[in-house]
């Protein structure tokens, strides 16, 4: 059953690329022991904790957590969220880079790892300066320099609170859990890069 | 509105070697950075010890 | 020491591991960890400013920022793209991207902030005195905004002045009227509704706002916010902020960026090479070299190393 229909290519080119013990593995190599691995999922641990809080910011308006003692506690788990979120991405990003973990065609697996970091830093950036509060005017005021001066200025415009409220709840956290997606997806199919050793001399990509 | 055990609503403690200069809640956010890859670099993590070749069967169960 | 080819699959040792497990408890963990940081620390809340308020807290920087924006001496007057053709924008070298993309969200602050609002007040003298200004010539316009800028400057602390010497012409009455406007609270409603009519847009009055030094900027200089105090990543009060841009910030602190006119630009040309840089550090020669060169490895994976079955 080979067919040509989009729909069995579209099962060729991602469902029958795994194995199911692949992608929900009850084993890893014997290698992978040590703290260093669990950085990746305390950031994925730290998005859904950004996500859930931020769910519940989204039900009563961007403005309800001035007035409201509850929201301003789920603000608040929103932005401790964040800066642990941040924390894990980076101890994770270093040990990525003493693992040299981009080794034996790895390289798209790192790729989409700083991808998903600029994403971050553009949807926490967008956060806040949907605060509605003094910090997030006196950021956007800023930042708006910054973006004309590149000439993004003239379509993504820092003072516009709409725009910004719209791209920090829709489009901006969509980008990030897709590319998110797309780099487990990567680990999982490539399996957990093995330790560096003496007599392996192979980069990036071998043969 | 603010319900803290501790209260952060006040100026700001900076740090500042040349042209560096740092906010007291900046610069616990990075050492505390730091000290978690150093420990999850040298605490032993469970069960990591008692391998070896042979182990490969017994481990699968 | 076994032979590896990171790219192949592998075939050796394995342990056990539970990855459902795991990510169910970092989800606990964590989760009760940000609820727990946010029980102790909270989050800062400082209270949005508006031009009422700027007029209330400062009237004398109000009178004299609005009159800079009918003299076309303030920050956004003398701007440029996006707003208006006052200026050329930052540069580095040919790379001209703020002038490229165009005036596409066009102000003019002397209009915007000033003309227009007053002619919707019901404030008689201060629209008697905004036509006198629109029946003066560009030149004369110009004459009489200087003149009473420059006065209430010298003047420092005044809100309005008298005219002995009849140089000021309109310009006291309607920054007057302004003022009284501001004070009402109906100059925010006024700005912020005269592109739609339920608005989620503040550019104009943050525009208008943003060209106070001496409340908006000083408030922020307060709080350490601003540009050349690192303020790109920190926070109000004492909370951490975004200290991920730490090193964006580095460069607005050094010469030449610091005392640079194009810094904005300079900065975010050096951040994107940088950011390319980190993307594809897997194939930087020197660079990607440094994790074998420095052993961080040996700890990570020492366990291995000392395996029987890693010396195969
Ligand atoms: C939203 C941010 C990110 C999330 C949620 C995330 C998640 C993960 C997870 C769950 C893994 C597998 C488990 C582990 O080894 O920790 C992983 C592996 C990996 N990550 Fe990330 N990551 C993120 C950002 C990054 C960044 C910024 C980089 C580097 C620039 C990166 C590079 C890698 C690499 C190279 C691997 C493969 C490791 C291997 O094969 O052993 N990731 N990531």
């Amino acid at each position: 059953m080979s067919s040509q229909s989009w729909t069995g290519r579209a099962r060729r080119a991602t469902l029958e690329k795994f194995k199911p013990e692949d992608l929900l593995p009850e084993e890893q190599p014997a290698y992978v022991a040590s703290w260093v691995y669990v950085f990746g999922v305390a950031t994925i641990a730290a998005l859904v904790m950004l996500i859930a809080s931020g769910l519940v910011l989204t039900l009563n308006g961007p403005a309800w957590w001035h007035t409201s003692s509850v929201g301003h506690y789920v603000n608040s788990v929103h932005l401790w969220s964040v800066e642990l979120f941040f924390v894990f991405m980076v101890v994770h990003l270093w040990g990525k880079f003493w693992m040299a973990a981009w080794r034996g065609r790895r390289l798209a697996t790192w790729i989409t790892g700083v991808v998903a970091f600029m994403a971050s830093i553009m949807t926490a950036f967008t956060g806040y300066l949907i605060q509605t509060n003094f910090d997030s005017q006196w950021i956007a005021s800023e930042a708006k320099d910054g973006f004309n001066s590149m000439g993004i200025g003239a379509y993504f415009n820092a003072l516009n609170t709409g725009q910004a409220i719209l791209l920090h709840v829709s489009l901006l956290p969509l980008a990030l859990g897709g590319i998110v997606a797309w780099h487990i997806i990567l680990v999982r199919r490539k399996g957990v890069v093995p330790p560096i050793d003496n007599d392996v001399t192979i980069e990036g990509s071998s043969k | 509105m603010q319900l803290a055990l501790i209260n952060l609503n006040h100026p700001a403690h900076y740090f500042s070697f040349g042209p560096f200069a740092i906010s007291g809640g900046n610069l616990a956010i990075i050492i505390a950075m730091c000290v978690i890859f150093i420990a999850a670099l040298f605490i032993p993590f469970p069960h990591s010890n008692n391998f070896s070749q042979d182990d490969k069967k017994e481990d699968r169960k | 020491m076994m032979k590896v080819d990171p790219a192949k699959k592998w075939s050796g040792p394995m342990r056990p591991y539970d990855l459902v497990k795991e990510i169910v408890v970092a989800i606990v963990v964590i989760g009760l960890l940000a609820c727990g940081l946010a029980a102790l620390f909270s989050s800062p809340d400082e209270k949005a400013v508006t031009l009422k308020s700027w007029v209330t807290a400062a009237p004398a920087d109000f009178a004299q920022v609005a009159t800079g924006e009918l003299a076309g001496t303030t920050g956004s007057a003398g701007y440029g793209a996006p707003y208006n053709t006052a200026a050329k924008g930052q540069h580095f070298g040919f790379i001209k991207l703020q002038d490229w993309a165009g005036v596409r969200i066009p102000i003019n602050p002397a209009n915007s902030f000033v003309v227009e609002p007053l002619l919707i007040s019901n404030d008689a003298t201060a629209i008697a005195a905004v036509n006198t200004w629109k029946a003066a010539t560009a030149d004369q316009r110009g004459k009489w905004a200087n003149a009473y800028e420059g006065a209430l400057t010298k003047a420092g602390d005044k809100t309005t002045l008298p005219d002995p010497n009849n140089s000021f012409g309109p310009v006291p009455a309607m920054i007057d009227g302004l003022s009284m406007m501001a004070a009402s609270g109906a100059l925010d409603g006024a700005l912020l509704t005269s592109d739609s009519t339920l608005p989620t847009n503040f550019t104009k009055p943050m525009l208008f706002l943003a060209d106070s030094d001496g409340y908006f900027g000083a408030l922020a200089t307060k709080q350490h916010l601003g540009g050349d105090q690192w303020g790109v990543m920190n926070e109000t009060g004492s909370w951490p902020g975004q200290s991920w841009l730490w090193l964006f910030s580095f460069w607005y602190q050094i010469d030449p960026f610091k005392s640079s006119d194009n810094a904005d630009t300079i900065i975010m040309l050096i951040m994107a090479l940088l950011t390319l840089a980190l993307m594809f550090l897997p194939l930087l020669p020197i660079i990607r070299r440094i994790p074998y060169k420095i052993p961080v490895h040996r700890l990570i994976w020492r366990n291995w190393y000392r395996s029987p079955a890693s010396k195969q």
